[in-house]
């Protein structure tokens, strides 16, 4: 190694410094000579697009990788790390993109996991109940510490996670990309959790895609692009459309640009529906709403107020306990998924991973499902290899899905293209073109790029006229897709809007359950009594 | 009517209880044996050959050195190396965990027909070797009913027992139990918390063949004092539904082998019945007892017990 000219700087003000750092997968360089520094008790945002090279960074700071080549830097003190454990030992802990917990495991056992309290060779349950609850108390990060995971919610799960890397005394937390599994309600609570650690002295790293949350919570943000450091900023001398344009690296619409919507017939009636959650009680309580074609209406409702039941039903996935739904004069109540398909109805559902797509299938398999027993990509009882072939190469291409490679898994595709190749499907016009289009969570984890790249299909799916159902928690996606916009509160339309008439704070309200706000639509009066 | 009577018969003698203690001996072992491997993430369907390598070997070095206790020692430390194969196949290089425990059940049926002539100088059945002797409980003798069951038993029985008590303490009181299953779960978590993923399920599939070996050692030198070709019949894949059954529990994989063993022992008492008379054309039917038994209750339970999620599933390691 070359001497290097820096060696005899201070670097004991950084928390973190990262020097040089290359990383070579097999087929992509996910780090080129990176340069990280983070001040001591700061909380600083690395942004960049998905596949950017932020996980695979950290992934190094936190021992999983091992660089080609570059320096880490501890609290001025360079060290290697070799695996978890080093990096536990340098306090460095890491709230991992895809939580890390045992299923079948209670909040306490997943905590002290790999660092039990003992009495001789036994478990100390005792012991360890107590310093989580401790520490819970002590960073207000509430859990049930005897819940098993796979009973709490995806917010307390992430609070467990938390709770694992403080029992290991961490200085320096990890966050990637916590926010994007959560509910805006729950993106807040982990705010106040993120400040508190930070007033106790801690450092966090926060990896989001999100621009607002970057404004919102940091000092200091290092942008990132195709492997490489495309700036380093103090969030307050930056705003989010320039902070856009480094990650992505031409300007971005983070709001996408669209005319009036020229309004066709109507196409869909929903009238006094009724629709039963997974526990037997009323999710959808007596929902009318109208669709036309060429417009786009858009459900807003803090999550569980009985939206995902809602689509559901409405997509033959749940059953109608009353009610009726009317496609095009055709009453579908009840019809069953592929005869609601068959009607021309599509679905790009919210979970792409259990409803949108089948991991272990290659991309062009995925580009037909729904529609592969129909010619002409099936004829005579066989698939059609050639023609499937052929056209999911064109989608591949015409959606934008990456790496151009129809034979991969879909598993393996990062959840940005995944969501793309779910869209193809959904939206594209063979065999026929859809009268009306179910789109739930459409953007969900998704880097800006991809989320204006799908705005812009979900808007010109519109001009085309289609009639489009759009249920989102993100209210800003809300705000800049929708034409209408009808608030869901205990499964009830609360009131309808336009997107023009109303204010962000006042949909708020809206969705917290307040009818007054501005005029309602008119509702059966109270239908409590079913 | 004689049907009843003849079962009726079977349930009120002792000798039933006794012989649904001994059948279930060995399901006991083996089904802890695939528990510690699965609770890990491996999974185990070389049982069979496992405990068809502990019974061979124990007879073997009983007829060496004419002290059974050496057979069974000799056996738990051959059924580890074997079970070794498949431990580094299917941790180290990931393989297909059902080729290579299949594979293993192919080559202990191979070897040990194979190896029979060599050494016993006869095919099918050895002679009588030799056998441990039973444990008798002299406080139990003359109470009636419980004596007549427990008070001259094999010590393979109590150390099956024991056993289960072990392994329940190992996996629901230590911390290396609450690390097992976490491997066995989502091994890629454990590997956060620096838990030798690696290691751990070694240390898995390698402790679950010494309680598999001991099964086998104890239908050779534990009861019969010979060792016959095939001599395990199947109890390995009944002792994979007892785990299964058991729920990944020592203690379900118990009451899961005493149910398959009283199947067991309802079948030959049956056919030896005096009231009513099997005919030979039926005999291989009852034989089938444990089997069907195992299947209506792998069928009607397996949906309602929780495999460790990670079960079967290699685990690479990140570059
Ligand atoms: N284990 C791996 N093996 C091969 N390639 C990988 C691996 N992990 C990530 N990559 C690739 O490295 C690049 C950076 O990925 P990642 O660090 O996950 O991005 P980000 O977290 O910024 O979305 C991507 O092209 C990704 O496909
Ligand atoms: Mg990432």
């Amino acid at each position: 190694m070359e001497s290097n000219m820096k060696e005899n700087i201070d670097y004991s003000s950084y928390a973190v410094v990262m020097k040089d750092i290359v990383k070579q997968f097999p087929s992509v360089l996910a780090n080129d000579k990176v340069n990280f520094f983070v001040k001591k008790g700061a909380i600083h945002a690395l942004v960049g697009e998905n596949g950017a090279g932020k996980s695979t960074l950290m992934n190094q700071l936190y021992g999983l990788y091992s660089p080609n080549s570059g320096e880490i830097y501890i609290n001025g003190e360079k060290c290697k790390i070799k695996g978890p454990k080093d990096a536990i030992k340098y306090g460095i802990g890491m709230v991992h993109q895809h939580f890390m917990l045992i299923d079948n495991q209670t909040v306490y056992e997943n905590v002290v996991l790999g660092l039990e309290p003992k009495k001789g060779v036994f478990l100390n349950r005792k012991k360890a109940k107590k310093e989580v609850k401790n520490l819970s108390e002590k960073y207000g990060l509430q859990v049930d510490i005897d819940s098993k995971i796979e009973d709490i919610s995806v917010g307390m799960q992430q609070r467990v996670e938390i709770l694992k890397i403080l029992y290991r005394g961490a200085d320096i937390l990890i966050f990637d990309e916590p926010t994007a599994v959560l509910t805006p309600q729950e993106t807040d609570e982990l705010f106040e959790v993120m400040k508190l650690l930070q007033a106790r002295g801690k450092t966090i790293i926060f990896i989001t895609h999100k621009l607002y949350e970057v404004m919102a919570i940091t000092e200091k943000v290092t942008v990132m692009r195709l492997g490489k450091v495309t700036g380093e900023i103090d969030t307050k001398d930056t705003n989010p459309k320039q902070l856009a344009t480094m990650m992505v690296g031409r300007e971005v619409l983070l709001r996408v640009e669209k005319d009036a919507p020229k309004l066709g017939k109507k196409i869909l009636s929903v009238s006094n529906l009724w629709v039963k959650d997974n526990r037997r009680l009323n999710a959808v309580k007596g929902v009318n709403l109208e669709i036309k074609a060429g417009e786009i209406l858009g459900i807003a409702g803090v999550a569980g107020n009985g939206q995902t039941e809602f689509v559901e039903a409405i997509t033959g996935l749940r059953k109608a306990e009353d009610g009726k739904i009317i496609l095009n004069g055709i009453d579908i109540t009840n019809f069953s998924p592929l005869q609601i398909r068959e009607q021309g109805i599509t679905h790009i559902p919210e979970d792409r991973i259990k409803r949108g797509l089948i991991e272990e299938y290659p991309v062009y398999y995925n580009m037909i499902l729904g529609k592969h027993e129909e010619k002409p990509f099936s004829e005579n009882g066989f698939l059609n290899s050639r023609f499937i072939t052929d056209y999911s190469t064109k989608l591949v291409e015409k959606y934008d899905v990456r790496p151009r490679n129809i034979n991969m898994l879909a598993g393996n595709l990062s959840g940005g293209n995944q969501q793309k190749m779910v869209v193809a499907r959904e939206l594209d016009n063979t065999p026929s073109q859809p009268k009306m289009a179910v789109i739930s969570q459409p953007t969900r984890g998704l880097d800006i790029g991809a989320i204006e790249y799908i705005h812009k299909t979900i808007i010109s799916m519109r001009d085309k006229g289609i009639g489009i159902l759009l249920i989102s928690m993100e209210l800003d996606e809300i705000f800049s897709l929708s034409d209408r916009i009808i608030v869901f509160f205990e499964g009830e339309t609360i009131g309808e809007v336009t997107p023009d008439e109303i204010t962000r704070e006042e949909i708020g309200l809206m969705m917290a359950g307040s009818k007054n706000v501005f005029h309602s639509t008119e509702r059966g009066e109270s239908d409590e009594t079913k | 009517m004689s049907w009843i009577e003849a079962i009726f018969n079977i349930l009120v003698n002792p000798l039933f209880y006794q012989m649904a203690l001994l059948s279930a001996t060995p399901l006991i072992f083996a089904s802890i044996g695939g528990t510690f491997s699965e609770k890990t993430g491996v999974t185990n369907i070389a049982l069979e050959g496992i405990m068809l390598m502990g019974a061979f070997i124990s007879i073997v070095f009983t007829y060496l050195t004419g002290n059974p206790w050496i057979g069974i020692l000799m056996a738990v430390v051959v059924g580890v190396g074997f079970t070794w194969f498949h431990a580094w196949a299917s941790i180290r290089w990931c393989a297909d965990q059902i080729v290579s425990g299949t594979a293993l059940n192919i080559i202990a049926l191979g070897l040990t027909a194979f190896l029979m002539k060599p050494i016993f100088g006869n095919e099918g059945r050895t002679d009588f070797i030799g056998r441990v002797q039973n444990v008798k409980l002299e406080f139990l003798k003359d109470v009636p009913f419980i004596g007549d069951i427990f008070y001259d038993l094999s010590p393979f029985v109590y150390l099956a027992l024991i056993s289960v008590l072990f392994s329940w303490i190992l996996f629901y009181r230590t911390p290396l139990g609450l690390r097992m299953a976490a491997v066995g779960e989502n091994p890629e978590a454990a590997d956060t918390l620096g838990i030798n993923v690696f290691g751990t399920r070694y240390f898995g599939v390698l402790t679950g063949s010494i309680f598999a070996s001991l099964g086998g050692a104890f239908l050779s030198v534990g009861e019969l004092g010979s060792f016959g070709e095939n001599m395990i019949h199947g109890r390995g894949f009944i002792a994979l539904a007892a785990m299964i059954l058991g729920n990944w529990n020592p203690v379900g994989a118990l009451l899961a082998s005493l149910l398959f063993g009283a199947a067991e022992a309802m079948n030959l008492q049956l056919q030896s019945s005096s009231i009513i008379s099997v005919p030979n054309t039926v005999k291989p039917l009852f034989n089938m007892l444990p089997f069907i038994i195992t299947l209506i209750v792998v069928g009607g339970f397996v949906g309602k017990s929780r495999s460790p999620a990670a079960d079967g599933a290699p685990y690479e390691k990140k570059a």
